[in-house]
């Protein structure tokens, strides 16, 4: 059975020239880059010219790019390495409702210690207001921490905006842009980021493998102490394979970003067109100002996971956030910020499509999708007592 | 996926599907704010459940175990069906993932929520008002339990006491 895969939000493919370079260098490199020797020097080589692929990427210095094992250790690096840093100057922390788990945890764990944080809400498309964020911010606050593109509803925040107001009152910015970087143009400059977390896997890099931009004289302390690796904000040996692959993505991503988000653009409206052919489907998230290549909407009286499960069945991969198929039992938070209700936040399902998908495979997976909810809905008690009335 | 072959086969073609005129007895359990709810639907002949319907939203597990409990109660008595349980449910089905361990516990509650139903009616008691549905609904106690385990927490703890994994706790309702 052929796949078909939809869930490029949890992890893209690896770009065959990526998976090509990375062969290459595994091949040919071991050494160490902090060897004094002549393979290390070729291991340092190797690491800085990925550095500044990545680097130009989102506009930045190859000095003040910082590599890690991923977009959790970036976010987690930003707000504990900050905090730790900081501690002496206060201990007020904004963020906002919808941020992914590696933020609001990252977050927890910190008022444990004592630290107060405002979380902002946001409107029915799940944008954060800039004006809230200037109000919330007192003397004590170290970190507004406000991600770029969410990953479940793909609506775009007014990063700039903020940037703008925390760089007048001189309070260090950190954006999780995991799921924007290397999708669509990010300057970190225009964005007036102090700490900008990407990952990877995001454009057609590596799983495994992040980065964290750090603007120069942000106080930052690193998480993971050691050797002097990454100027001292990261130390362990690097994941060298990985990072020449996140290169090599970036490099990608940068020249070729116009076309694939005209591909991806293209993709996202034919499925919206062919979600209205369903009744009772809402799409969530804001409607234009948002990622190219994700869709999140709701069907409604049938339950998310027995329909990842019923497309899985036919090769269509994609992904829910119902409770049911949460580890944590919950209801998506970030559906329930943007005040959709948890009847409807239990059926909504995200397609997230990626530069090979095609639009014969949106025909399938509207078939399949068509035939899985009649199926469920047959048996929903929802839909019957909405029938009925 | 995490299931077993007997939940998945249940899940594709669960049986006992749909609604019946004039039920002896009806169970409905859960609410779509936890995430599944269950209808099953009994006709008694001779002290036997002569005929079994189920209803539920939910996940992949829900579906397999209302199709599993139905099939288990079709033809026993109302004694034997009394004596279904979550666990037999779950073996039956070759077992489930703990974190999904409650949708299991819907099914024999349905189950014997529509018997004690029938029960119900045959001693003459009032009839459940068609409204009493609703206040079911939303008078969901407020309680704390481990998904994972699925052990009832003696009070509001963050951390199962048995297994150690985070809980739930219901109260968005």
């Amino acid at each position: 059975m052929e796949t078909i895969y939809f869930d490029h939000i949890s992890g893209t493919t690896i770009h065959p020239e990526v998976k090509k370079t990375m062969i290459n260098y595994i091949n040919e490199h071991y050494g160490n880059p902090v060897s004094q020797h002549q393979l290390g020097d070729a291991a340092s080589a190797a690491l800085e010219a990925a550095r500044q692929q990545v680097a130009r990427l989102i506009n930045a210095q190859p000095g003040e790019i910082v590599f890690t094992s991923g977009g959790t250790e970036s976010v987690n690096h930003a707000i504990k390495g900050v905090a730790m840093a900081t501690h002496d100057k206060g201990k007020h922390i904004i963020t906002s409702n919808i941020e992914h788990q590696s933020v609001s945890k990252s977050l927890r764990m910190l008022m444990r210690m004592g630290y107060r944080v405002t979380s902002l809400s946001v409107d029915k498309y799940g944008v954060v207001n800039p004006k809230d964020v200037e109000r919330a911010i007192t003397k004590e606050t170290v970190l507004v921490t406000i991600m770029h593109a969410n990953n479940e509803i793909g609506t775009l925040e007014p990063i700039a905006e903020i940037g703008k107001i925390t760089r007048e009152k001189g309070v260090i910015f950190h954006t999780d842009a995991i799921a924007s970087v290397g999708v669509i143009p990010f300057d970190v400059d225009e964005m007036g980021a102090d700490l900008v977390s990407m990952a990877a896997n995001q454009f057609y890099g590596p799983s495994g493998v992040g980065a964290l931009y750090i603007r120069p004289k942000t106080r930052i302390l690193p998480i993971i102490e050691g050797g002097m690796q990454e100027n001292g904000q990261r130390a362990g040996s690097e994941n060298m394979v990985g990072i020449i692959g996140m290169g090599k993505a970036a490099e990608l991503a940068k020249r070729e970003m116009p076309e694939r988000i005209k591909h991806l653009s293209q993709l996202r409206q034919a499925w919206i067109e062919r979600l209205t052919t369903i009744e009772a489907i809402d799409i969530n998230g804001h409607p234009t100002n948002c990622l190219p290549h994700l869709v999140s909407f709701s069907v409604n009286f049938v339950e998310g996971e027995s329909m990842i499960l019923m497309l899985d069945e036919k090769g269509i991969c994609a992904s829910t956030r119902s409770a049911c198929a949460s580890g944590s039992l919950r209801a998506s938070h970030v559906l329930i910020a943007t005040g959709c209700d948890y009847a409807a936040a239990q059926g909504t399902l995200i397609f997230s499509f990626g530069i090979t998908n095609t639009m014969e495979e949106l025909d399938k997976a509207i078939a399949v999708l068509k035939d899985s909810v009649v199926f469920l809905r047959n048996m929903s008690p929802l839909y019957k007592k909405r029938a009925a009335s | 996926m995490q299931y077993s072959e007997i939940v998945m086969e249940h899940f594709k073609n669960p049986h006992n599907i749909g609604t019946m005129e004039n039920p002896d007895g009806v169970g409905q359990v859960g609410n779509p704010v936890c995430g599944d709810m269950m209808k099953i639907m009994i006709k008694v002949k001779d002290d036997k459940i002569d005929d079994i319907k189920f209803e539920t939203f939910g996940c992949g597990a829900a579906i397999a175990v209302s199709s599993m409990v139905t099939d288990m109660a079709k033809g026993k008595t109302i004694e034997e069906a009394m004596h279904i349980t979550n666990k037999s449910v779950a073996d039956q089905l070759g077992g489930l993932p703990k974190n999904k361990m409650h949708c299991s516990n819907l099914g024999a509650d349905a189950l014997h929520k529509a018997i004690q139903d029938y029960l119900d009616r045959k001693e003459g008691r009032v009839r459940r008002r068609p409204d009493e549905e609703l206040e079911h609904i939303s008078s969901h106690d407020k309680h704390c339990y481990c998904p994972y385990c699925d052990y009832d927490q003696p009070e509001q703890v963050a951390h199962c006491v048995r297994c150690g994994k985070p809980t739930v706790e219901h109260d968005h309702d």
